[in-house]
């Protein structure tokens, strides 16, 4: 019997159902049309329900899946039947309040799509800061930023959120500068 | 530069922007040049690799070749000191997972990054070593792990104990020998460290029950201060209270206050765990439910979706077992059932379903007409599934939820669901007799307008077989002839079988029926006209030569003797000869016997509609087939009970057996069903050997060893006892495993020629008063004990004790006597000083017998109570008392 709590996958779409950053980490969806169908029964079940508040949870396919949405981004963390949901809800929140924090302090401050992909190397750092292998990694958001962005900067001591800020402030805009060029 | 990332015109809408449109794959790889060049621009190799990542996680594959070049490409850029680039080499070389002899490229730098003064490049270094090194490279670095694993910095601690969960799964010995260094970091003031070296230590410890057991002991005490720790730490006491469950039944259960002080905890998904882990404990009662049933009520008025689905989940599973637990938050759920989410409307639906009581069905069935029309199919299905079984308790509110299903029927839905509502029909019209003639008409109905072929072929069957047996036969046929007029082939065909089984059993319809299937006579599928030819020479209608009753119904009502299986192997072995098809050449014996075991968890036995309605019955079919096959035993009779397995070995060790015990009138058969899980070995002449000393009234007849037992297939071995005709003797046995054991060369798979004599001791089994008793239910208990009469009828009082409850003695009682609890009577409400439970089975020798029991509890715990047992027999009634009386 598997005791340690674990994740199945970690899913980030656009509000059209499009994947943006997806990580499996089990073989339940062994390849990547099997993974597409899991994303498109998620995104269409889920697609009408208020998740902006406060985060929703379904079963889907006998899997527990929680999700909340920002702006035009869909985030879900899927887990096993009889996974705690409430740990699965933590990590999600972590996720979501990561992905925000280190979005917001961009250039543009948008939370949406279009950031998103032009900060992918941001989503999946933050991806691989929270899970490893489907064991959790970390769940606090401000620890996950924080490491993401230290990559950016020169690591010192402990990072303040004030030090987060100023850090990615600068490093992205030279990042994204160079991007859209 | 070349650039892939094309602008999009102005005009076009800014949401479909996207920094990667018109990316390809050649592209960027030509691209990935750049991380030859001698002067490293951080920045654009960072751009690229975002790009490969990007493809990679699109579900793009590179091939083997451009895998390695990519990879080689790769490590070049460790020579840049660029800290945000060096963590994108690091993602990209786990995605790219690279071969053996590749890694040896970027071993030494990643080992030089794992002693680095920057915590960051030390902790992602250890995750991506780990992750592509294989045990050789392992040895090299153990060091520098262990170091990494008391660390100060929490991230590299945690990144090291990580890291060693998942190299445990593949080089264990190595992982192992890491204990006292994980040791030191469960205690560690950094909450995720704890919790990673928590789930390490256990996971080292596993396999060894003491040391699980010493863990939780020292734990619980108090030093874990995660969250996540927590939760695990509740999982491994459940897991201990589970294994120590079955060697001390007295006493307070070990670690429950434990669990019942997580209860108070701060974190809400702590509180959850140790709900839910109590809610799961073995035989749990409801004083020790009661806390954890408050704090889930707590959380059906939360504001958080996810914590009123997870309450309102585990809510829902305690129902199924202790419905009068949940009674308590009947309100907080019916407010549930307006809930925006409509996972936990259907969740909070079903659970009050299993808590009502009879008074609240009709208020229960209005709320939930208005629900049924705003959610899915799927919420629906389980909806109806939980109707039936409701029905099934209040047999007597037939009325309002037969309606209630024939309402939801004539509603659009999808095949599942209308399948749903009809298979709980059939069975409604097969276990209450009262709701026979109004469920048939409501499936007549449905056929005049039903587009599945599968659902109207299925429910004319149905009706052949029910039809006949009503006061008016002859309302059905109309339904039924009608179909030969506006139905597909398949619809039309299996109509006129059931027309003709309508001829057979009502002899007043025979004539009408004739003129009836003369019609079909001339249809244009050539299967309907077959069928209708068939028929009317069978029954006669061609005034020519009419079998005997007999044989017709045998062809028209008879059952298929042979498993279906064999019988396709057969027709498919068959060859057109001048010989025709025997149909008595099929094998009846059933292959290698599954486990019952063997079922895929959470797996629903299927409710068909010819399919008797519950799983047991079919096992009892298919042991009654296997026992038949065997020349030794059948002579003895008709099967009267089979038990359920008995477990003889402890899991986990070489040889598991359990055993089924077999009664018939005059013997009894034990059924052990062994299991060789040792993959190097091969057991011959496999047999039990049973010392009776203990059971007098038994003497073996019979035996027969297994030949031989792989490993990994199941195999069974049988001792056959003769006892006294009509005396339920009982008895105890000691069981020794006797066998012939030989080795196999794992390589080739052969066996060795010789093999070494040995035992194996297994536990002692008993064969007790309740294996004389068929657990059968009465739906309707009131008029089975009028219309059983008072004749037999014996009376008499017991004292049972001190107690810990009403619910243990209630269920002490059903154990000994082994009977079937009627109308959900099993069930003692929490806190209550006396109770009414009825029972019903049916004694060896096919008698009847209903059992009513009326218990009190006083303020010193003693249990009275009162027996009163009615039969249609004298002596058995007698018989269960003096059961209860030596109990």
């Amino acid at each position: 019997m598997e005791l340690c709590p674990s994740v199945k996958n970690v899913l980030l779409l656009d509000s059209e159902g499009n994947r943006v950053a997806a990580k499996y980490y089990c073989d339940d969806w062994p390849t990547n049309s099997a993974k597409e169908a899991f994303e498109k029964a998620v995104f269409t079940k889920t697609q009408k329900t208020n998740a902006r508040t406060e985060a929703e949870i379904a079963m889907i396919e006998n899997n527990v899946v929680v999700y909340k949405f920002v702006q035009s981004l869909h985030f879900f963390v899927t887990g096993g039947e009889d996974e705690n949901e409430l740990i699965l809800a933590t990590v999600l929140q972590g996720f979501c309040d990561a992905v925000g924090l280190l979005l917001s302090t961009c250039s543009r401050g948008h939370v949406d799509r279009r950031e998103a992909l032009e900060n992918l190397d941001l989503i999946l750092m933050c991806l691989d800061e929270i899970v490893d292998g489907g064991i959790i990694l970390e769940t606090d958001p401000n620890v996950i930023a924080g490491k993401v962005a230290s990559q950016s900067v020169d690591a010192g001591g402990p990072l303040s959120e004030q030090t987060i800020s100023q850090a990615l402030a600068t490093a992205r805009e030279h990042l994204t500068r160079s991007l859209l060029n | 530069m070349a650039q892939p990332f094309v602008k999009k015109d102005d005009d076009d809408e800014e949401a479909e922007y996207s920094p990667f449109l018109g990316i390809e794959k050649g592209a960027v790889l030509q691209e990935a040049r750049v991380f030859n060049d001698p002067q490293l621009d951080p920045r654009r190799c960072s751009q690229v690799i975002t790009k490969l990542l990007y493809l990679l996680n699109q579900g793009e594959t590179f091939t083997k070749i451009e895998a390695t070049e990519v990879f080689f490409a790769v490590t070049k850029l460790f020579q840049s000191r660029d800290i945000g680039l060096r963590r994108m080499v690091y993602l990209m070389i786990k995605e790219l997972s690279p071969c053996a002899d590749e890694v040896i490229i970027v071993t030494s730098s990643l080992m030089k990054d794992m002693n680095s003064k920057t915590d960051m490049y030390r902790a992602n270094a250890i995750r991506v070593l780990c992750r592509i090194t294989d045990g050789t490279l392992l040895t090299q670095i153990e060091r520098y792990l262990k170091q990494a694993i008391v660390d100060k910095n929490p991230v590299v601690a945690s990144a090291a104990l990580v890291s060693g969960i998942h190299i445990l799964q593949t080089n264990p010995e190595i992982v192992k020998r890491w204990s006292n260094e994980v040791q030191e970091a469960v205690q560690s003031r950094a909450a995720l460290v704890q919790f990673h070296a928590l789930a390490l230590l256990h996971q080292i410890r596993q396999n060894d029950r003491l040391a699980v057991s010493k863990l939780v002991t020292s734990l619980t005490r108090g030093s874990v201060r995660s969250p996540l720790a927590q939760c695990l730490l509740i999982r491994y006491t459940s897991q201990v209270i589970h294994e120590s469950a079955s060697n001390s039944q007295t006493g307070e259960r070990p670690f429950f206050d434990y669990l019942e002080s997580c209860l108070r905890h701060k974190a809400e998904m702590v509180i959850l765990e140790a709900a839910r882990a109590i809610t799961e404990l073995n035989g749990v009662t409801s004083r020790e439910l009661t806390p954890a049933i408050t704090v889930l009520q707590l959380f059906l008025s939360s504001s958080k979706p996810v914590l009123r689905f997870a309450a309102i989940r585990t809510l829902n599973k305690v129902a199924m077992t202790h419905p009068m637990a949940v009674t308590n938050c009947n309100i907080d759920m019916e407010s549930l059932i307006s809930d925006q989410n409509r996972s936990i409307a259907t969740l909070a639906i079903t659970t009050l379903l299993k808590t009502g009581n009879e008074s609240s069905v009709d208020r229960l069935m209005k709320q939930i007409t208005n629900f049924m029309s705003d959610i899915a199919d799927e919420f629906k299905i389980v909806v109806v599934e939980a109707i039936r079984s409701l029905c099934l308790k209040f047999p007597l509110k037939y009325r309002s939820l037969m309606n209630f299903l024939s309402n939801i029927l004539r509603e659009e839905g999808g095949f599942e669901y209308k399948k749903a509502i009809i298979d709980s029909i059939v069975i409604l019209i097969r276990d209450i007799p009262e709701a026979k003639e109004s469920g048939l008409l409501h499936l007549c109905e449905f056929i005049e307008d039903c587009e599945f072929t599968y659902l109207s072929t299925q429910i004319l069957h149905f009706l052949g077989i029910e039809g006949p047996k009503t006061s008016d036969p002859s309302k059905y046929i109309r339904y039924i002839y009608n179909r030969v007029h506006l139905e597909n082939a398949t619809v039309r065909a299996s109509a006129v079988s059931t027309m003709a089984k309508f001829g057979a059993k009502v002899e007043s319809l025979k004539p009408r029926i004739f003129v009836l299937l003369r019609r079909c006579l001339l249809d244009s599928d050539d299967e309907v006209r077959d069928r209708a030819t068939l028929y009317l020479n069978t029954l006669g209608g061609h005034g020519s030569e009419v079998e005997t009753d007999e044989n017709m119904n045998e062809f028209l009502f008879g059952s298929l003797e042979v498993p279906l299986v064999n019988l396709e192997t057969s027709l498919k072995n068959y060859e057109p000869s001048d010989e025709s098809f025997d149909i008595n050449s099929v094998p009846k014996e059933i292959k290698s016997q599954p486990l019952a075991e063997k079922k895929a968890p959470g797996k629903k036995p299927a409710t068909g509609l010819a399919a008797p309605p519950s799983g047991p019955a079919t096992t009892v079919d298919a042991y009654e087939r296997l026992l038949s096959s065997i020349a030794e035993f059948s002579s003895f009779g008709k099967l009267f009970k089979s038990s359920a397995p008995v477990e003889l070995t402890e899991a986990g060790t070489e040889y598991t057996v359990n055993v089924v015990k077999h009664i018939f009138d005059r013997h009894v058969v034990f059924q052990y069903n062994c299991t060789n899980t040792i993959p190097e070995v091969l057991l011959e002449n496999v047999a039990v050997i049973v010392d009776s000393s203990d059971a007098e009234e038994f003497s073996e007849v019979a035996s027969k060893p297994l030949p031989s037992l792989p490993y990994d297939s199941p195999g069974q071995t049988f001792v056959a006892f003769e006892k006294p005709d009509g005396v339920t003797a009982i008895g105890k046995f000691s069981n020794i495993l006797k066998f012939i054991v030989k080795e196999v060369d794992p390589s080739t798979g052969e066996a060795e020629e010789d093999g070494v004599e040995d035992e194996y001791q297994l536990e002692d089994l008993e064969v007790v008063a309740a294996d004389y008793i068929l657990k059968v239910g009465v739906s309707n208990f009131r008029n089975a004990w009028e219309s059983m009469g008072a004749d037999y009828e014996r009376v008499d009082e017991y004292g049972l004790g001190p107690r810990e409850n009403l619910t243990e003695a209630v269920n002490a009682v059903i154990n000994l006597l082994g009977m079937q609890p009627c109308e959900g009577t099993e069930v003692v409400p929490s806190n209550s000083r006396s109770h009414s439970c009825l029972l019903s089975g049916v004694y060896i020798g096919n008698v009847k017998v209903l059992v009513r029991l009326s218990f009190g509890i006083d303020g010193q715990r003693d249990v009275a109570m009162k027996l009163a047992v009615r039969s249609e027999d004298e002596s058995v009634s007698d018989a269960i008392h003096e059961i209860v009386a030596s109990g």
